[in-house]
């Protein structure tokens, strides 16, 4: 009887990948594609090691370096000791027990979750884990992807298994047409900003509706990118002709007849009709507007033409103190607005919002045009097939026309893990996914937007409607 | 990794009422180019912990010499953002055994969990009551005590959920590649049959 109950897509991915269930245990998950970096990997390695095993299934696992590699002169060897140390240790492992890496200098190198969807190796109705909690990013294919501790690393690289309880399901509904200059950023930030930064934390969330659907692949990445933002164990989207059409021809995809029979299994998983789910929240897509954050939690967000909410507006009376930390460490105000407080840097890239369609998207409203006197704008291409693809189009040229600086691939500022950092007290408009206090750099002060915002935040210097100028 | 058996623990806490503790604030990026488990404890909450100029900051709760003990009790959601285990690893090699809070975010749980670090899930409103408390009497003992589920102070008690795979792993030492790799047969014929 129970194999009668309509399943959603999350349901039925995750049941076909349970090894084994025991009573008392969590289900041991396997896990069909892991990806693996510098920062999260090297003592998982050890641990593999010291017990004497080698990785369960190295074509099921594929490395990089993004986190901490510099965005200039990647030709040269690393110069911070502790950074070239990390990566020199990935590519040791990586000998050691056969993965293979995308290294810098690889033209595949660049952020893990840009890399594999654009090789073709994420594909709907895979498990997927990465020690990275952007991992959701791969959701937007149909996909059950998340991300996990260096100890769970470790269980994977030993066991191609993780252990995990199945979360609660959240379906998120969006539909109605968006507005001018509203991009899928926009949407996220401000589902992020409805349900705060932990509103969906112990769900596994799917976005559907048929705002979701007209959504480009690299739009759709974007907004599962950001479930972990709203604490979501991840986010998907079912696959559609619009994935099918992404996935054909890229390399490490299935090619031919193979493909064809894929996509027969690949449209077999979305929702059943009558699936039922532990929580749905549906939006209008015509009340969302151009986002911005104000504060140090992604949730923190409001319409970039609102003004920030006042102490005595907050619901819980346990929330003003941190709210009031908050506002403080961005030296903002209650109850004032952000349109025209002048920024310092924008920075454009991280796997939210560096593929080829955010550069375009930038380079669209920036052409002819030259960035603010006040303004250092770094633009990071999520990968090095980004980059030559944005050469090959000439958005470089559009780049250093308005005086940008397009750099090599990596997840730079996002993070600030290597040298790109913002200064401690400046103001940095970041297509990114975090605003947390020093996030960015120590001190530093981020307001999350759209690449459509933060390009022409870049060239009016202040915080702006992008409205105003398409 | 299995580290000590853990069953009960009494303990002075250190409170930090603030909600949304993320992950980098716990341990910066900056600080995850190490490539062992040991040493992050150095710089947990770093940036709270000291100014500019590396002089500790003399407000923060780690600083003050009145609080101490192995229990960290802190506002909801704790541990969101980003998924380095250093976190859990930066609050273990510090000296902390608990964290309490009335949220925690998933992936910081299993971290947690998976370094005999305990997150102890409570009632907003005990959770109000217990940083009050230290805040006012900063030597008022904790336990928690793991077999019965159970944390107390200054006569109030409160049960706390855990689920029973990972209470056993706790009090064992056990870890999870243990288990998984007892199923190596069945995940073998798993892996060719995908």
């Amino acid at each position: 009887m129970s194999e009668q109950k309509p399943k959603t897509i999350f349901e039925k991915i995750w049941d076909a990948h349970v090894v084994k269930r025991a009573e008392g245990y969590p289900d041991a998950l396997f896990i069909d594609r892991h990806y693996i970096h510098e920062v999260t990997s090297p003592q998982a390695f050890d641990g593999l090691r010291k017990r004497g095993i080698k990785v369960f299934n190295v074509n099921r696992t594929t490395a990089t370096a993004d986190h901490n590699v510099p965005t200039k002169d990647q030709h040269l060897p690393i110069k911070e000791a502790l950074s070239r140390h990390q990566v020199e240790t990935l590519r040791k492992n990586c000998k050691e027990f056969g993965v293979e890496l995308y290294d810098l200098g690889h033209p595949f190198q660049g952020i893990v979750h840009i890399i594999g969807p654009e090789l073709g190796l994420t594909q709907p109705g895979m498990t997927m884990v990465c020690g990275d909690s952007h991992t959701s990013t791969h959701g937007a294919f149909g996909s059950v992807a998340f991300g996990i501790g260096t100890s769970e690393v470790e269980q994977v690289l030993a066991t191609q298994c993780i252990l995990q309880y199945k979360p609660k399901t959240m379906k998120i509904e969006i539909n109605g047409k968006l507005g001018k200059g509203v991009v899928s950023k926009d949407i996220i930030l401000y589902i992020i900003s409805k349900i705060s930064a932990s509103g969906a934390t112990g769900f596994f969330v799917e976005y559907t509706g048929d705002a979701i659907r007209s959504l480009s692949m690299e739009a759709r990445m974007t907004i599962c990118n950001m479930s972990i933002e709203m604490g979501a164990r991840g986010g998907l989207i079912a696959p559609d002709e619009t994935t099918f059409n992404y996935i054909k021809g890229r390399r490490f995809a299935p090619q031919g007849e193979a493909f064809d029979k894929a996509v027969a299994k690949w449209k077999q998983l979305p929702s059943d009709a009558g699936a039922a789910y532990d929580v749905v929240l549906k939006y209008d897509a015509a009340d969302i507007e151009p986002m911005i954050t104000y504060g140090t939690n992604p949730g923190m967000g409001m319409k970039v033409t609102d003004r920030i909410p006042t102490v005595e507006e907050l619901k819980e009376l346990s929330e003003q103190a941190s709210f009031k930390k908050s506002l403080d460490y961005m030296g903002l105000e209650p109850g004032s607005p952000l349109m025209g407080k002048a920024v310092d840097y924008v920075f454009i890239g991280s796997c939210t919002n560096a593929r080829i369609e955010d550069l375009r998207l930038v380079a669209s409203i920036v052409k002819g045009k030259k960035k603010a006197d006040n303004v250092e704008v770094w633009v990071i291409p999520g990968s090095k097939q980004v980059e030559e693809q944005a050469l090959k189009e000439g958005l470089n040229k559009v780049f250093e026309d308005a005086g940008f600086e397009l750099r090599s691939p990596g997840c730079s500022a996002c993070l600030g893990m290597n040298e790109d950092k913002v200064p401690p007290g400046k103001y940095c408009i970041s297509t990114s996914n975090r605003n947390f206090e020093g996030r960015q750099g120590p001190k530093s002060r981020t307001f999350l937007a759209s690449p459509l915002s933060a390009a022409v935040a870049a060239i009016t210097g202040k915080v702006t409607d992008v409205r105003e100028f398409i | 990794m299995s580290k000590d058996n853990f069953t009960i623990l009494k303990s002075t806490a250190v409170p930090l009422p603030v909600e949304n503790i993320d992950t980098d604030q716990i341990i910066p990026a900056r600080f995850l180019k190490a490539t062992t488990r040991e040493g992050f404890g150095d710089n947990l909450f770093c940036d709270w912990r000291f100014d500019g100029n590396n002089n500790p900051i003399k407000e923060f709760a780690l600083n003050n010499a009145a609080y101490s003990g192995k229990i960290l009790v802190a506002g909801k959601n704790f541990g969101c953002g980003s998924s380095r285990e250093h976190a859990a690893w930066a609050i273990y090699d510090y000296g902390f055994r608990v964290v309490v809070s009335s949220f925690f975010a998933d992936i910081f749980k299993n971290n947690a969990l998976n370094n005999a670090v305990l997150p102890v899930v409570v009632s907003d409103k005990f959770l109000q009551s217990l940083l009050s408390s230290i805040q006012q009497k900063p030597k008022t003992e904790v336990t928690v005590d793991l077999l019965n589920q159970q944390i107390s102070f200054d006569g109030q008690a409160e049960q706390f959920e855990i689920n029973a795979y990972k209470k056993e792993c706790l009090i064992n030492g056990y870890d999870d590649i243990d288990y998984l790799l007892s199923l190596n047969k069945e995940i073998r014929e798993f892996d060719l049959a995908h």
